[in-house]
């Protein structure tokens, strides 16, 4: 390693120190994330209609290699529908803490009910509250269980700490 | 003297603590010019930019487990650190703050020796005790490998450090500081100007390695050999282990401002500014040491470590050629020449 060598590593130091850092001081500024980025789930639903879009068939669950979700179906109320097929899932419950986030559930769902957004600020207190029903992941509900409490108990909106770009699966999914 | 042995004592004792609350604030200014060379911030979350890290660091220091291994010499083990930072403190007490009464009517320094040169690198030189007796006395493998390494890295730079104190002090003629700085080795004929130049350049090298610093730190590399000497050290004596080296590296600056680049005196220019300005003490030594503090951190953003066997071969067989041939050339100049 000759000295021009050495002297033009030093070079480059010194220029990095005159640069702008990459950091993105998190809480006060928003990290930005990729569209693709693979979040907590949500639960869509047709955007014509308005009845959700998960016919309870399970195939999520069955995919998951976590074994993190637990479905139950029950049966449509032909006068008052939940969802557009014959079937509802009247139980959908994910493990937030056994899932990986690897969106196979994603790839797997027949009706694109079950997506992965982009909220990773999930955590939490108490194992339980890690469970996420029904109503925690519809489509609507913003933030995690904890932000919401914390908005609740405040009586201000959900903040969210990232942006992200825009997906064409997320449909009704608005931050 | 003329200063009482009062005076003499409060100025040591000021001296001391200056030294170590900069210790303090040199570790956040280092973590923030490294962050900033790595194209990152450093800390700035405890505190307004991070100006309470160093308290929260000597907190942490204070309260964590003191650990003292089952077999390690319990005596030894306690001493050695003490011995590193004791030294550490001392050897900077002969440099020379500024000219002769400057400091409100006291002398800016704490003692005039006029073996000063000789006594700091002998101080220094006793530095190397608390390392390796620390590596032996904690009776572990990876401590008393790193301490041995540190030991015969420091006694090997040692001769480039001393051959390119020579030139100075031949050109100089005496070991006092304040008599080498109020010289001016660089006023005296432009035809020792080269060998002055590569005795810098020598003199630096081997302080970096003297102080155990990257590129020379494989005594205490955190990526390889644990913490090297300092493995089985916790709380408040790895606290003094830390203080040690960056005591060490104020007082290698320091040093190598004095020698070489003037030590106390300001610019003759800034006389001509702001009238009797390059008299003042202090300010322009502290500049000078921020220049090659700088220079250390620089240094170790940068450059990746030399392994044992390179650092020694890059000592014995490079490193002393060069500052040998250094010191014949400025000993050549002064006999033929001038």
């Amino acid at each position: 390693m000759s000295v021009l060598d050495i002297a033009k590593g030093m070079g480059v130091t010194l220029g990095h120190l005159f640069k702008k850092p990459m950091t993105v001081q998190y809480p006060e500024q928003k990290a930005p994330v990729q569209a693709r980025f693979r979040g907590r789930h949500h639960l869509l639903r047709h955007p014509d209609t308005g009845l959700e879009k998960c016919i309870g068939c399970s195939l999520c669950a069955a995919a998951c290699p976590a074994y993190a979700i637990y479905v139950e179906a029950a049966e449509n109320d032909p006068a008052n529908p939940t969802s557009a097929g014959e079937r509802y899932a009247s139980i959908y419950e994910i493990n937030m803490l056994r899932c990986i986030f690897c969106g196979m559930c994603e790839e797997a769902c027949p009706t694109g009910a079950v997506v992965l957004g982009h909220e990773f600020e999930l955590a939490d207190f108490r194992y339980q509250d890690f469970v996420y029903g029904k109503e925690d992941m519809l489509v609507g509900v913003k933030g995690a269980k904890w932000q919401r409490r914390e908005a609740a108990a405040k009586g201000k909106d959900v903040e969210l700490g990232f942006t992200a770009p825009p997906r064409p699966e997320l449909e009704g999914v608005d931050y | 003297m003329a200063e009482s042995l009062l005076t003499v004592f409060l100025k040591a004792l000021l001296l001391a603590v200056a030294l170590l609350g900069a210790f303090a604030y040199m570790t956040l200014i280092e973590r923030r010019i490294l962050g900033r060379m790595q194209h990152r911030i450093g800390p700035n979350r405890t505190g307004p930019f991070g100006l309470l890290q160093p308290i929260a660091d000597a907190l942490k220091s204070i309260f964590k487990q003191d650990i003292m291994p089952a077999r390690a010499d319990k005596f030894v083990f306690i001493l050695a650190p003490a011995i590193s930072i004791t030294f550490a403190l001392a050897a900077f007490g002969a440099i020379p703050g500024g000219p002769a009464g400057s400091l409100f009517g006291f002398d800016p320094w704490v003692v005039d020796l006029d073996i000063g040169l000789l006594y700091i690198l002998a101080a220094t030189s006793m530095g190397v005790y608390g390392i390796f007796l620390g590596g032996w006395a904690a009776n572990s493998k990876y401590a008393l490998l790193g301490s041995l390494r540190s030991a015969a890295q420091i006694i090997s730079y040692e001769l480039g450090l001393g051959l390119s104190v020579l030139t100075i002090v031949m050109i100089a003629g005496t070991l006092n500081l304040r008599e080498i700085v109020e010289f001016g080795v660089w006023s005296v004929s432009p035809w020792l100007w080269p060998g002055l130049v590569v005795a810098f350049a020598t003199f630096w090298i081997s302080g970096v390695a003297e102080v155990n610093r990257t590129p020379f730190d494989l005594p205490e590399a955190e990526q390889e050999i644990v913490a090297g000497y300092l493995t089985e050290f916790s709380s408040i004596k790895w606290a003094l282990y830390q203080m040690a080296e960056y005591v060490n590296m104020f007082t290698a600056a320091a040093f190598i401002s004095t020698l070489f680049l003037g030590g106390y005196k300001g610019p003759a220019f800034m006389n001509a500014i702001i009238p009797g300005s390059a008299d003042w003490p202090i300010v322009w030594l502290v500049a000078k040491m921020a220049i090659f503090m700088f220079i250390f951190i620089w240094l170790r953003a940068t450059l990746p470590r030399l392994r044992y066997d390179q650092l020694m071969r890059f000592g014995w067989l490079y490193l002393f050629e060069v500052a040998l041939g250094a010191t014949l050339l400025t000993g050549a100049v002064i006999a033929f020449v001038l």
